[in-house]
């Protein structure tokens, strides 16, 4: 490897050179424009732009156009038919619902209805039971009535029986009973 | 090293423009127009690649598409948002002109990076045919879909007076020529000016030993910019043709 120096002094060299060959470069002519070169270029570009083109026309583009617009179709559809999940799943909650809603009322009206006939044959049983009993202790006052009267016209059976024989022992052969008896009602008459 | 500047600077005997020369491909001789040369193997290199990428790539047509097939339709679907972006739905019809142009262009940009290898879009004679191509197809779209209204074109009517727009007319018109000549000139000279400049910088690499590095580590950052630029020309070209084809469809101001 050489040491910089000399090459940095080459370097100095050599950029004079280069300047001066750069301008001979330019004076021989940028390969660009040296026109004999023209018609092969423009024949070789014509050709491969017509062959490029007829590539791209008739297999590259329609090719990628059916790829892109089946893809795309393909995509839509697949939204589609989730909106048509989405609206089947939203109508059965909604059916749900209003099954759940109905079996709902169904249960409370046939709640109410129980309740219903059970206070209606409560009532039943009730005024039934409470008949019975009006009657039962209607029957007992009559008989505490009946035992009441019978009592009453024994004392004054009784009353008259005695008060019969307090007479004739007190005054015997006065026996009028007749006399007696009315005595003792109106007294017992009060 | 120190021997070679001894023979007058033949350590700096850089070449740039020896990269654009075009030589016949097989033995040497005079280059006919039906010669095949380095430029034919290039070009054809080019729409080998291309076929390649948007025919052998794509012939799965799968609805999930493969590496080579989703790079295919990223670029198809790149170009044709471009062309319906910037000629609107009409200039649809237009999208396999200006794919080829685009992809051509790109390929060839991209393919002239390689080492050795021959840059075809250098030549002003190459971009000058698709530039005047472009013209007067262009042109001759306009002339057909809108007969002589198409002249209004360069009728700037909104201007206030009539001899602003007399003055606008011969401007527009210039400017309208002068597009085929920008629109060639533009892309030859991107890459002509960055591989020249590679090649400067390689020939210093070859001349300063070890302190090579220096233009190495700027011929890499050159070859960076110069993809870049590779792929912008592509765009270019293609995005500018669309904005003539929207003169065409779509004139007036």
């Amino acid at each position: 490897m050489a040491d910089p120096t000399p090459v940095v002094e080459a370097g100095a060299h050599g950029a004079e050179s280069l300047g001066m060959e750069h301008i001979a470069d330019a004076e021989v002519g940028m390969p660009q424009l040296d026109i004999t070169m023209f018609p092969n270029l423009i024949f070789w570009l014509v050709i491969s732009i017509v062959i490029l083109f007829l590539i791209l026309k008739r297999i590259a583009l329609p090719r990628l156009n059916d790829v892109l617009s089946e893809r795309s179709d393909a995509i839509s559809n697949d939204l589609e038919m989730a909106q048509l999940y989405k609206r089947k799943a939203e109508e059965a909650e909604q059916a749900y619902n209003a099954a759940l809603t109905k079996a709902r009322e169904e249960a409370h009206r046939i709640g109410a209805a129980a309740k219903d006939e059970v206070n209606r044959e409560l009532a039943t049983l009730k005024a039934k039971a409470d008949a019975e009993i009006a009657a039962k202790s209607a029957e007992s006052e009559a008989r505490i009535a009946t035992i009441r009267d019978n009592a009453a016209t024994s004392v004054e059976e009784v009353a008259k029986e005695v008060a019969a024989e307090i007479v004739s022992a007190l005054l015997p052969g006065t026996s009028d009973q007749a006399a007696v008896d009315a005595a003792v009602s109106s007294r017992l008459k009060g | 090293m120190a021997g070679d500047g001894d023979h007058g600077g033949s350590a700096f005997n850089i070449h740039p423009m020896d990269q654009f020369r075009v030589e016949p491909l097989f033995g040497t001789g005079e280059v006919h127009w039906y010669t095949i040369t380095n430029a034919t193997l290039w070009m054809f290199l080019t729409v080998a690649a291309i076929t390649l990428l948007m025919v052998v790539g794509t012939r799965g047509r799968a609805l999930i598409p493969s590496r080579a097939q989703s790079a295919a339709e990223v670029v198809y679907g790149f170009v044709h948002k471009m062309v319906e972006d910037v000629a609107g739905r009409e200039g649809a019809k237009y999208f396999p002109y200006i794919m080829t142009l685009f992809l051509f262009i790109l390929f060839s940009n991209v393919l002239a990076l390689l080492p050795t290898s021959f840059s075809t879009t250098s030549h002003i004679a190459v971009t000058g045919v698709l530039a005047v191509a472009v013209f007067v197809t262009v042109t001759a779209i306009g002339f057909i879909k809108h007969g002589p209204s198409f002249l209004k074109l360069f009728w700037v009517s909104s201007a206030p007076t009539v001899a602003l727009r007399i003055i606008l007319a011969v401007i527009e018109v210039i400017s309208y020529f002068v597009r085929p000549v920008s629109h060639s000139i533009r892309l030859a000279g991107n890459l002509m000016a960055g591989h020249a400049v590679l090649k400067v910088f390689a020939g210093f690499a070859g001349a300063l030993g070890l302190f090579s590095i220096i233009p190495i580590l700027a011929i890499a950052g050159m070859y960076g910019l110069e993809v870049l630029v590779a792929c912008i020309q592509a765009y270019v070209f293609a995005i500018l043709t669309c904005v003539y084809l929207n003169d065409a469809l779509h004139p007036g101001h």
